[in-house]
């Protein structure tokens, strides 16, 4: 208990770090920022499922959802609350992985991470079909609100950053003190040993199903947020199984090693992205690509391990 | 009331049958060693009877309930336990982890979505039974790195964690060397005498069997050979010619040196 005491300090000290940031730093930072925490928060979730052995290749699929339920909610019920809509987003996606979960959880290893994708890519199909929600050209957000404030002109970029740093870093604890939990740390049992873990009691298929449903409710909110912060959504950019592959490349490049990894990783690769979009735009996919791979070759167990690494050799 | 009583037990497997008819009743308190050759059908009577394997007919009554449709996990929320011939344990967890989530898993009826699993009475739980089952030096370290003797005793203690009334024993010294066996057993059998659970266990050695056993089952064929007391089941014609004949074989064979059972 004195480490929930110690991770509860990391985190809020992260927080505020993260709220000084935004008032420090230039526009186009926050804005990276933001989108940096909210593809951290479907990489949580990831963390959660690779800890019990699955990897789930259609995690955009929760991501589609949340950011679809916003687009929907403003344009069809007028709601503009942002703290409403991402609660509203990460129920709806947890009830969609519920729903496909009972299904997924029967499966494991490659069947898992095929069947998961095969689920977003019908979303997908949906979307983009679907003359109603903008088909391929997806249709704006407009502005939120927060709790009936109404920021002005450059405070909404802030406003969306700070909301969604807030909701990172409880999201973050949540995540912590689940891992902590007997049905958190039976996660690495199961990946061991099913067998075992049926024979002391527990049941395997409802661990994980609470597991899928945490980890599509994660990708649900951050589907919201992002759905704020870039103002538009579209198939291509929320729903596409490439999106769902760059969660799972964050999840590597990040590291299952502590609960900040996937912000951090997640940062790492939209700076990566950024920076070669802008000094290479022909070939950024490569300089991606090779960054990935110099991780898996000098850091296999991801980013964070050169911390861990760092911290044994001091 | 008998602990646990089966009626008829019977399960094929195509053409072969692995159990035939079996009835046999238990009694709380009991320590029963079930013996028999390779293929006589003890381990697919602790599978049918820890719900891993359906009975093809036939049911299975403990305290009472007819057990005979639930799975495993029911069965071992109701009390009766097991460990493996092969440890079932958590490889790339350390050997206290191993009990620490066994405890927390027995704990409640479901396992706990929030609270931490690292809470001082788990903890204090978790050290007595590294203490009762001799596991003090090994306690940090990851199970995949420990002896076969380390993780058999692992297998038992993690099968003990949900305080059962009945524990099935599969093979808890096979794969074991025999200079070890006897202090498994000892510390194993000590352990569980504190705890007043039933003993069912299979067993290939003689010796142990009719050291620790209140009561001898003999399997051959799927059937039950012989039951009763040790001394007079292991004096049987049949029991010797059939179970003990190529327990002595298989012994002496395996230790390269003469039989002394």
């Amino acid at each position: 208990m004195m480490g929930t005491d110690k991770t509860l300090t990391v985190l809020g000290a992260t927080l505020l770090a993260l709220v000084a940031a935004g008032f420090l730093l230039p526009d186009w930072a926050v804005f990276l920022l933001t989108l940096s925490l909210a593809r951290g928060l479907v990489v949580l979730g990831l963390l959660i499922l690779w800890r019990s052995g699955l990897v789930s290749f259609g995690q955009a699929l929760f991501f589609g959802t949340g950011a679809y339920t916003v687009g929907l909610l403003v344009l069809f019920a007028g709601l503009r609350d942002i703290v409403a809509l991402t609660v509203l987003a990460a129920l709806a996606a947890g009830l969609l992985a519920w729903l496909v979960g009972l299904l997924l959880t029967g499966y494991r290893d490659i069947f898992f991470a095929m069947l998961s994708m095969a689920f977003s890519m019908i979303l997908y199909g949906i979307l983009v079909k679907t003359e109603l929600l903008g088909s391929t050209d997806g249709f704006n957000v407009p502005h939120p609100t927060f709790l009936g404030y109404a920021p002005a002109g450059e405070k909404m970029r802030v406003s969306i950053y700070l909301w969604t740093a807030l909701v990172s870093m409880a999201a973050a604890y949540g995540v912590h003190r689940h891992l902590s939990s007997t049905m958190g740390q039976l996660g690495a049992a199961i990946r061991d040993n099913e067998i075992r873990v049926e024979y002391l009691g527990a049941s395997v298929r409802r661990v994980l199903l609470i597991q899928v449903i945490i980890a599509g409710a994660l990708a649900g909110a951050g589907g919201a947020v992002t759905a704020f912060a870039v103002g538009h959504i579209d198939p291509d950019a929320m729903a596409y199984w490439t999106v769902s592959g760059e969660f799972v490349f964050v999840t590597i490049l990040s590291g299952t090693g502590h609960i900040l990894a996937p912000f951090l990783g997640s940062l790492l690769f939209e700076l990566i992205r950024s920076f070669a979009f802008q000094y290479s735009p022909y070939t950024w996919q490569m300089v991606l690509g090779t960054s990935l791979l110099l991780i898996i070759l000098f850091l296999p167990n991801g980013l964070w391990s050169l911390y861990a690494r760092l911290r044994k050799g001091g | 009331m008998a602990l646990l009583e089966t009626r008829g037990l019977t399960k094929t497997f195509g053409s072969v049958t692995a159990a035939d008819n079996i009835s046999v009743s238990i009694e709380a308190q009991e320590v029963i060693g079930i013996i028999g050759a390779n293929g006589a059908g003890k381990t697919t009577f602790v599978n049918m009877v820890t719900g891993y394997q359906k009975p093809s007919s036939g049911s299975i009554w403990y305290r009472g309930q007819d057990i005979t449709p639930h799975g495993p996990r029911q069965i071992t929320r109701l009390g009766i336990c097991r460990s493996f011939q092969v440890p079932q344990v958590f490889p790339s967890l350390s050997l206290f982890d191993n009990l620490l989530i066994s405890l927390g898993v027995a704990e409640g009826e479901r396992p706990a979505i929030w609270r931490p699993l690292r809470r001082p009475h788990l903890h204090a739980a978790a050290e007595e039974i590294v203490a009762r089952y001799d596991l003090a030096s090994y306690g940090g370290q990851l199970v995949a790195l420990l002896p076969q003797g380390v993780r058999k005793l692992l297998d038992i203690a993690m099968a003990m964690a949900h305080r059962p009334q009945l524990i099935l024993l599969d093979e808890p010294t096979s794969g074991v060397s025999v200079g070890e066996k006897f202090g498994i057993m000892d510390v194993v059998m000590g352990a569980l005498r504190d705890t007043g659970v039933t003993v069912l266990f299979i067993e290939h050695d003689m010796e142990i069997i009719e050291r620790y056993g209140s009561r001898v089952v003999a399997f051959a064929e799927g059937t039950i050979l012989a039951d009763g007391a040790p001394r007079d089941v292991l004096a049987d014609e049949q029991v010797r010619r059939y179970v003990i004949g190529e327990a002595l074989h298989r012994s002496s064979h395996a230790r390269g040196g003469a039989p002394h059972a």
